[in-house]
């Protein structure tokens, strides 16, 4: 697993509240992990915070699974 | 109208994380007061609260129990104490597990005086330092203070009214009988009524600080602080926590053969129109909303046989409510007993009149009347009225009246008698 999935998981597991097993890469925030809208609007931020990456309104968007926000702060870095 | 009872009882306090501990550590006399941990006092005019202790405390408060962890993350703690507090008292009640046709009929009214105070001040020094990009999506919604009601009515699929009360320090008694009265008027048949509160933080403890409405002589003894009706009182002591009840339409209650507390017999509202902090100079507006509690309750002042009073330790306010007892008990003084919770577990604001209302609740659960703590030296004005010095006091309770006054002169009274 890339540093990213690792820094990436940990900040999922803490804001949603779920077990780490179910972070998986292909979870859905809100069909798997229990997430609403805002709770991604949220975790976008902590992803910022993390990464020191902006991630836009049109991007933070097509953000729906844990794989999608690794792949994007990874082509950012 | 219909008769309305309480059927299950939740607290969140000082004193413990649930009713029973709580309870218990007020009759053995305990104090909840404590130098503030929250953040650092000590250049602060107040240094001293009656903070809810951790869960690895003797008497601490675990929210794991019942809030989800993200909910803790994203809200303020009054709500996250108001949604412990509903849990317990539904589950008190037996009514974790309702069908929907009674979800329908079930509701809330659980409010707060202030909100989210301390999620207010955190997040303005984000938006001055790091900009408004960089502000919780859930700062509205984490800190409104109808919130409580919102969450509880989401986590049980309550379907009733969802009500909050904000009448600073009388909005967990006006929550009571706002809620009583919805359930007479057959609004619904099930409420959760209470209320709570957490601003136990700098913008909280500075504010009341500089509206002189704090102790700040006792900031080396904490638990000599809070002193009720003592002639050294300089203020009260900022408290947190959540009180909520079950109230619930007595044919129902018995059909169902729920566990009976008491039966909400008299409320009680009136304004001083008078000053913005200080309570009226007669007393009028807490003698007509005790005056009006008692007429609604058909009940004769010799019934009474407890007062738990504001009573929050400040040297103007704890001699007004006196004096207004005295004037309408008149011949009937020495036969009740009158005393201040808030010199245990500190002044819970918003939530104070909830939970002072369980603690009028188990006085005629228990037949047992709570102390006054501190209460060392009583002013003059205090003879002739036994306000429980110290200790616990076992004895015949009837009937009790709740009195609970706020900023902006309002006043509510409750009146609750056994079943």
């Amino acid at each position: 697993m890339s540093e990213t999935a690792d820094r990436v998981k940990k900040i999922v597991v803490e804001h949603l509240g779920v077990e780490a097993e179910k972070v998986t890469e292909d979870a859905s925030f809100i069909d798997d992990l229990g997430a609403d809208s805002l709770d991604i609007v949220e975790l976008v931020m902590a992803f910022e915070e993390e990464f020191g990456v902006e991630i836009p309104d049109d991007a933070a968007e097509k953000i729906a699974t844990v794989k999608d926000a690794i792949d994007y702060i990874d082509s950012k870095q | 109208m219909r008769r309305v009872v309480v059927t299950g009882l939740g607290m969140v306090s000082p004193l413990g994380g649930n009713v029973e501990t709580t309870w218990k550590n007020i009759i053995a006399s305990r104090s909840g007061a404590a130098t503030i941990t929250r953040f650092d006092a000590s250049e602060y005019k107040c240094r001293i609260a009656c903070e809810v202790k951790p869960a690895d405390h003797e008497y601490g408060y675990d929210a794991g129990l019942d809030v989800d962890h993200k909910i803790q993350r994203q809200v303020d703690p009054f709500i996250v104490y108001g949604i412990s507090a509903a849990s317990q008292a539904l589950r008190d009640a037996g009514l974790d597990n309702m069908s929907e046709e009674e979800r329908l009929r079930a509701g809330c009214s659980i409010g707060s005086g202030i909100g989210g105070l301390p999620g207010i001040e955190s997040e303005s020094l984000v938006l001055a330092n790091r900009g408004p990009g960089r502000v919780s999506p859930h700062f509205v919604h984490g800190r409104l203070i109808n919130l409580i009601s919102g969450q509880v009515s989401i986590k049980y699929g309550l379907m009733g009214p969802n009500h909050a009360v904000v009448t600073a320090c009388s909005t967990g008694a006006h929550s009571i009988g706002d809620a009583a009265r919805m359930i007479a008027l057959d609004d619904a048949d099930v409420m959760l009524a209470g209320g709570a509160e957490s601003a136990i933080c700098p913008i909280g403890i500075a504010g009341f600080a500089q509206a002189r409405a704090l102790s700040t002589a006792f900031d080396d003894s904490p638990e000599k602080a809070s002193r009720p009706y003592d002639v050294n009182r300089d203020g009260f002591v900022m408290g947190e926590g959540a009180g909520v009840v079950v109230l619930e339409e007595y044919e129902r209650a018995k059909a169902r053969g729920a566990k009976i507390y008491a039966e909400v017999v008299g409320y009680g509202l009136s304004g001083d129109a008078y000053h913005v902090t200080a309570p009226h100079p007669e007393g009028n507006g807490a003698y007509r909303s005790m005056e009006m509690a008692l007429k609604k309750s058909g009940l004769g002042l010799g019934d009474i046989d407890y007062v738990n009073a504001h009573g929050t330790s400040t040297p103007l306010g704890d001699e007004l409510e006196l004096g207004a007892v005295k004037r309408l008990f008149g011949d009937h003084l020495g036969t009740m007993s009158m005393s201040s919770t808030k010199s245990a577990i500190g002044h819970l604001l918003g939530g104070a009149g909830a939970v002072e209302s369980i603690f009028c609740i188990l006085a005629l659960r228990d037949q047992i009347v709570p102390p006054t703590l501190n209460l060392d030296e009583p002013s003059e004005s205090c003879k002739g009225v036994d306000l429980v010095p110290h200790v616990a006091k076992e004895r015949k309770v009837r009937a009790v009246l709740n009195n609970s006054f706020g900023f902006g002169g309002t006043n509510a009274s409750l009146i609750m008698k056994a079943v």
